[in-house]
């Protein structure tokens, strides 16, 4: 079977994120209001080959820490969209 | 005479520089392409700056995963004399040879300018030549140069002396002025600024000549 998974990495809680910070400086001179937490980050779509939900949940996971975020100063979140 | 490598990613762009100023402080400098398994006969290795990769994902993100990476794990476990310098120091926290990450400058800008840095510890393989407190003119040229780490990483590098610069006017809001690095075994040194772009007082500073002699230096030690 194959699934698609998205994986979105955002800086970690007590992380600076100057890219949010300033997203989030320019809504007032848009006209949006009410908006705070705004924070970046990088997302990626995977189409993973693997026998049911879970495990593709599981690789993703993986790869997700090893490579595409750095615990260091990133969290990434995993989520599975459907089965391709 | 002390041989040098250079290692040479693609996207790699201080390479000569580097080699160029080893060579003026009486080293061989030899390129290592970055899919070379061995680093060969060197004395000592410099990851120079650049944009190893494109940069893609996270600086040296993917660089870490080059082939010469093993060699230059090897060749610092068995005390070789390791340099990252700007792109090369990410990479090196990337590989997990150095503690913390490079994250994007406070202010989201491109800082190219010359620094003042201070001498924080004399006790690294690039810093042996200076001393303590002492002051050094040296330019930075990055995006993604602000140095970050847990509480509990911090702790460790001042417990064991691991902060060899800091910067007196810190331009990227890293975590305590940190501009370099060393490992616990102080073979292995990333630093953002680059003292290959200060050989001579005609571009500006001669400042970087006194870290780069004591790495050029040190190796024969190691050696």
């Amino acid at each position: 079977m194959n699934y698609s998974v998205a994986v979105s990495v955002t800086l970690r809680a007590g992380i600076a994120d100057p890219e949010g910070a300033t997203i989030e400086r320019a809504l007032p001179a848009l006209g949006f209001s009410g908006i705070s937490d705004v924070r970046a980050g990088k997302s990626f779509t995977l189409r993973i080959e693997a026998d049911d939900p879970s495990e593709a949940v599981m690789i993703a996971r993986s790869l997700a820490e090893r490579l595409l975020s750095n615990p260091v100063m990133e969290d990434a979140a995993v989520r599975l969209i459907e089965e391709v | 005479m002390n041989r040098i490598g250079v290692v040479v990613f693609p996207g790699s762009n201080c390479e000569y520089d580097a080699a160029s100023a080893v060579t003026d402080l009486g080293a061989k400098a030899e390129f290592i392409w970055h899919s070379a398994t061995s680093l060969g006969d060197v004395d000592g290795v410099i990851l120079p700056g650049g944009f190893a990769h494109g940069d893609y994902l996270r600086p040296g993100a993917l660089a870490r995963f080059s082939p010469v990476m093993e060699a230059v794990r090897s060749f610092a476990a068995a005390g070789g004399a390791v340099l990252g310098i700007c792109n090369g120091f990410q990479v090196l926290t990337e590989a997990g040879l150095l503690p913390g990450a490079l994250q994007k400058n406070r202010g989201l800008t491109f800082l190219c300018q010359p620094t003042t840095l201070v001498v924080a510890s004399t006790n690294s393989v690039l810093t042996r030549s200076t001393s303590l407190g002492q002051e050094l003119r040296i330019p930075i040229n990055h995006f993604s140069g602000s140095y970050t780490c847990t509480d509990e990483t911090h702790q460790q590098l001042v417990d064991n002396d691991q902060v060899v610069l800091r910067y007196v006017d810190n331009p990227n809001g890293s975590r305590d002025n940190i501009a370099g690095i060393c490992n616990e075994g102080r073979n292995v040194v990333g630093l953002m600024p680059h003292p290959e772009r200060a050989m001579s007082t005609l571009l500006g500073s001669a400042d970087g000549r006194a870290l780069l002699a004591g790495f050029v230096g040190q190796t024969v030690v190691v050696a």
